[in-house]
């Protein structure tokens, strides 16, 4: 069962509360001081993700917030309502693409394609011609691990990002 | 915390200096500021993050429109940050190759004459 859950109408507004009530959780739950800035960007990439997905697809619906502890990890799950594999940019492996091949920033690559787009005057265009799919790509290099399934009635995508939180294992030591 | 803007004039570079959290809904704000300096004629620019506490995928995306809008009067908008929470999110994005990102905002004046 879920420690704190939450839910919240799909305005942009309310990101900041699923934020700030995930990283104070997040600290309750004795995640490490240094995964709390991680706790916070991937849990606002999730937040604010669902609020665009729901917003196209199912305006009325609320994005669906749950973080659960365990005496090992920190789990937070946000859920939407849209359609599925919406802004979801998988990798070649099946799991996620990572944000700089994403944006095609790779050592090898010289102008990516959004790059050479001009700048786009439309206010409600925030994300400067960024490929849709970039923060799930942020979350994969922020979480140890990330997994995105359907909703429980097939009905939108829910992201479950898992940070460990118990003793770190140490490296393995021959035995003497 | 909310996002606060103050912009000054150094010689022919504007500086604009950023505090509290850019995410989703404080972005549009930011954008706003860079645009109406671009149309105002300030082509190079400094934005200082020092008091940035959160910066999200939205924020980036503000900051690669405003440079987009700058390079188009071939002019340059340089960052100052060495705060290791927002560094971290240039380099997992490969952004770290699209901005120049200075340690205060003398050097960002010096590299830039």
């Amino acid at each position: 069962m879920p420690t704190v859950e939450l839910r919240f109408a799909a305005l942009n507004g309310h990101v900041r509360t699923a934020r700030m009530i995930a990283t104070a959780v997040s600290r309750r739950a004795g995640v490490p001081v240094g995964a709390t800035d991680e706790i916070k960007l991937a849990v606002t990439e999730a937040c604010a993700r669902a609020v665009r997905v729901n917003r196209r697809h199912a305006p009325q619906a609320p994005v669906h917030v749950a973080l659960t502890e365990t005496p090992d990890t920190f789990t937070v799950t946000v859920a939407d309502r849209g359609q599925a594999g919406d802004e979801v940019a998988p990798g070649p492996d099946g799991g996620l693409v990572t944000a700089s091949t994403l944006l095609d920033l790779e050592p090898e690559s010289t102008a990516p394609p959004w790059w050479s787009e001009p700048a786009d005057d439309d206010p409600a265009a925030d994300s400067a011609g960024f490929p849709p799919g970039l923060g799930l790509a942020l979350i994969e290099g922020l979480v140890d691990e990330v997994q995105i399934s359907r909703g429980a009635d097939g009905i939108g995508t829910v992201v479950a990002m898992t940070w460990h939180t118990g003793a770190v294992v140490p490296p393995s030591v021959p035995a003497l | 915390m909310d996002l606060s803007l103050t912009t000054r004039q150094e010689g022919n570079h504007t500086v604009v200096v950023v505090g509290g959290e850019i995410d989703v809904y404080t972005a549009p704000k930011l954008r706003e500021q860079l645009i109406d300096l671009v149309s105002g004629g300030s082509y190079n620019l400094v934005v200082d993050m020092e008091g940035v506490e959160f910066l999200d995928s939205t924020g980036l995306g503000v900051l690669v429109g405003g440079l987009k809008r700058v390079r188009a009067h071939d002019g340059s908008l340089h960052l100052v940050c060495t705060q290791e929470r927002i560094l971290k999110i240039f380099r997992i994005t490969g952004l770290t190759k699209v901005f120049p990102i200075h340690s205060s905002v003398e050097d960002a004046l010096a590299a830039n004459e």
